[in-house]
């Protein structure tokens, strides 16, 4: 567990939880990432604003972040294309069908103590684990 | 207007959790799901520090009418546990661990000129247009 960072992560987390919080109280809107990403191109135009400005406050938060601390995140090098293409299609397509991601169910449904959100989660995160156990111990591929 | 300004400003402060929590590096949510490997518990964490703030944020939210700026609450009220929602978040989970992204770090990474963020995006983005198409054939 040397790599454990409790403290920045409990920070972190508490950031995200401001911003769900703060998107709630004033507009009225849960912050789970993939509905406003979905919703970005399917919600009636008016509506296209706020997703897009969400969104784009998304990458303007992790480019303030490099800037305050001199480029302190690096970026992942030479992993593999396909397993990004077809995991990224799934984490689409799944997180339509079980209509949320880790934000949507994980942070903003567990708070409202939904039993549905506190299952997907339960189960997105199972079948994330049994996934890297396939991949690293079971083919091989190094993560 | 002011909605508008609110999204931004949250959208700017959800960025900054992720990266402040090292959520936007895949590699490190990678180490969360590796159990068996050398656990990095931290995304718990982030989670845990997410629910502290709102468990009692939405206790208070939630006993007003309407929100400050809208006219309405836009939360979903289905309870239903059912199978597109259970094999839905099993595909989604089996992505996330193929990639170490979920949709939030995804767009985040952009922000550090990420290859790698982009095709994930294109690719959720796939996956999006693919079930919109998916649940269309189902209905007829």
């Amino acid at each position: 567990m040397e790599n454990f960072t409790p403290v920045s992560a409990l920070l972190g987390g508490a950031l995200i939880g401001f911003s769900v919080s703060l998107l709630l109280l004033l507009n009225g809107r849960m912050a789970g990432i993939s509905g406003i990403m979905n919703g970005l191109f399917s919600a009636p135009k008016k509506e296209e604003v706020w997703r897009g400005l969400f969104l784009l406050g998304l990458i303007l938060g992790a480019v303030i972040f490099q800037w305050l601390t001199d480029d302190s995140l690096t970026v992942r090098q030479g992993y593999p294309v396909l397993l990004i293409v077809v995991g990224g299609f799934f984490v689409g397509f799944g997180t339509r069908m079980g209509s949320g991601c880790t934000s949507g169910h994980g942070i903003c449904g567990i708070a409202s103590f939904s039993v549905r959100s506190i299952s997907a989660t339960v189960t997105f995160m199972l079948s994330g684990m049994v996934t890297v156990f396939v991949l690293k111990y079971l083919l091989g591929v190094v993560l | 207007m002011k909605t508008n300004l609110v999204a931004l400003l949250a959208g700017i402060l959800f960025g900054l959790g992720l990266a402040l929590s090292q959520m936007i590096d895949p590699n490190k949510v990678l180490h969360f799901l590796d159990v068996s490997g050398n656990w990095d518990p931290s995304l718990a964490f982030v989670m845990m520090g997410a629910l502290a703030v709102t468990m009692v944020s939405f206790r208070f939210i939630f006993k007003r009418t309407a929100p400050v700026l809208a006219e309405d609450f836009h939360v979903s009220k289905r309870s239903v546990i059912n199978k597109p929602l259970i094999i839905g978040a099993g595909i989604f989970g089996t992505g996330w661990g193929m990639t170490g992204y979920c949709p939030g770090p995804a767009v985040a990474s952009l922000g550090l000129f990420s290859v790698e963020g982009v095709l994930m995006v294109v690719a959720i983005y796939a996956g999006f247009f693919s079930h919109r198409w998916f649940a269309k054939a189902n209905e007829s």
